[in-house]
């Protein structure tokens, strides 16, 4: 095998490890319009790391995390509602990153790699950011499991119970943004959100409890990930696209498989 | 939040929590004003309120997740609350069995978590995802839940909402057992005076002020409280009483014998449905 395959599938193996248990939460949460919002604004980290020369992974980091950082805040004020805000905020900077990269001079960006992703270009440098990144995040997403799911089936009752709602969410907030940076070159901003949708929502079917839905998630996005690299190998297909077809083919199928007796 | 710096907490060990002239508003609306209560061990106080009233609001200043525009509120260092929400909503993508439900409370093993769906009669439902219960059987799992981390002081936000009358009376009957058997206190929101009436130490009528308060007979005969519900629930309401030679368990169907539910020596204690 070469290389570059093996790079690829290690880097998509890695996301779909940590986009089953953080999809899982999005679904139950219903966030992925703020998912979009999230993986859309990376785009603005990727003119920034151009316009200041900086590495493109830690720029996209800084951009998504400060992103993050804006969105918690602003879900405390109460006059626009949360879909309006996030609304505001993905397509402004989805924008503003465009225009900003059209400014980029010198190098020649090729703005469809970080739209739809370009797996098959993952680096070895990449491959580490990526698997030091996954490593981080299941680690935190660990130690937070069981607030994060108690605040996610009843907020007020984790909090009298003693959970510190606001700490938490913002913490699972910044492990999206992380995983956003880290998916930025494998999947593309335009497509992240669908690895940690599909595979969660494949994954329900069999789940009896919350820990089951995201393992199978991971196994979902792992399979996801071996089918759309299989299909850009022998078709030569794009990577990305096909990583998501490939997740939503596993859900289509699955709709006919019979639910199991619970 | 204001905590009180304890001038007069050493008066009343038995005190839990205390809110003290505690007003609030909200865009510009008042929901509540100048409102003081007090919660003892042992003692079941119920609020009632028309819809609007800031019944849940008050709640949530007790539980610390509002805080408050003027007056003080204390509650017990330490103080262990179980909290039983209003009819609340899972999701349906999210996997979770009633006994798992419970656990998320905390620190409860596998074992308190049967133990305490079985003090609220509701051990065979364990296995179940959340999602299928009636509105009854999760009050119950609710219930459960607030009593795994052993609580001081219950709260309870309109806890018989969506259960029918007679479903409604075992619930205050289970929830009066409990507090004897465990001796926390109780605050409750009910909308209907005379379901709790028998079971209840004192009776708090809100109207964003406290309208009037007292023992339940006394605020039955009440003129604020006649003139904000009137007088026709009790012509028109009147508690189904009867006798019975058997027993309901929570499925309805009937149990010969001895009720399961033991302390009871009335049989119209178990309802019928």
């Amino acid at each position: 095998m070469d290389d570059f395959i093996l790079r690829a599938l290690l880097a998509g193996l890695a996301l779909a490890l940590i986009a089953g248990p953080l999809g899982v939460f999005i679904l139950w949460r219903r966030m992925a319009y703020f998912g979009d919002t999230l993986s859309h604004s990376a785009i603005l980290g990727v003119a920034l790391g151009f316009l200041f020369s900086m590495n493109l992974n830690i720029g996209i980091l800084i951009s998504t995390i400060s992103i993050a950082v804006l969105l918690i805040l602003s879900q405390r004020q109460k006059q626009l509602s949360s879909d309006t805000m996030l609304g505001i905020m993905a397509h402004s900077a989805l924008s503003l990153g465009l225009i900003l990269i059209s400014f980029v001079h010198g190098v020649r960006v090729d703005i469809n790699a970080w739209l739809f992703g370009d797996i098959l270009s993952v680096s070895w440098g990449d491959l580490w950011f990526i698997a030091i990144g996954s490593l981080f995040v299941l680690l935190v997403l660990a130690f937070i499991w069981k607030p994060l799911l108690s605040l996610t089936v009843h907020q007020e009752l984790a909090a009298v119970e003693g959970v510190n709602v606001g700490l938490i969410s913002a913490v699972y907030t910044l492990l999206i943004a992380v995983l956003v940076a880290l998916a930025m070159k494998i999947i593309g901003a335009v497509l992240i959100t669908s690895l940690l949708i599909i595979p969660a929502a494949t994954a329900r079917k069999f789940s009896r409890t919350p820990e089951q839905m995201a393992l199978i998630a991971v196994i979902a996005g792992m399979v996801a990930v071996m089918l759309g690299l299989l299909a850009s190998f022998l078709w030569d297909t794009p990577a990305g696209p096909s990583i998501v077809a490939g997740a939503a083919l596993l859900f289509v199928v699955v709709q006919f498989i019979k639910r199991p007796a619970y | 939040m204001n905590g009180d710096t304890g001038s007069n907490t050493d008066n009343n060990k038995n005190s839990l929590a205390r809110l003290e002239n505690v007003s609030l508003s909200l865009q510009g609306r008042q929901i509540l004003h100048n409102v003081s209560l007090e919660l003892q061990a042992q003692q079941i106080l119920t609020v009632i309120g028309p819809n609007g009233a800031g019944k849940s609001t008050m709640i949530k200043i007790l539980l610390g997740l509002q805080s408050v525009d003027n007056g003080s509120v204390w509650r017990k260092p330490g103080l262990r609350i179980g909290y039983v929400p209003q009819k609340i909503h899972i999701d349906s993508l999210m996997p979770l069995s009633v006994e798992r439900f419970v656990r998320l409370a905390g620190k409860g093993s596998r074992d308190d978590a049967l133990a305490a769906l079985s003090r609220t009669g509701v051990e065979h439902l364990a296995k179940q995802p959340v999602q299928n219960l009636s509105g009854g059987e999760f009050q119950r799992v609710l219930l459960a839940r607030a009593l795994l981390n052993q609580p001081q002081l219950l709260v309870l936000d309109e806890p018989a909402q969506g259960i029918d009358i007679t479903g409604q009376s075992d619930l205050y009957e289970l929830i009066a057992r409990l507090r004897d058997e465990q001796g926390f206190g109780v605050l409750m929101v009910s909308h209907d005076l005379h379901l709790v009436m028998q079971k209840t130490d004192h009776v708090l009528c809100l109207n964003q002020h406290i309208c009037c308060r007292g023992e339940p007979e006394d605020v039955s005969q009440h003129p604020e409280y006649l003139r904000l519900f009137g007088s026709i629930p009790t012509d028109g309401l009147a508690v189904y009483t009867h006798q019975h030679d058997h027993c309901h368990d929570l499925h309805g169907d009937v149990v010969q014998g001895e009720c399961a539910h033991g302390g009871h020596s009335k049989d119209e204690e178990r309802g019928h449905g």
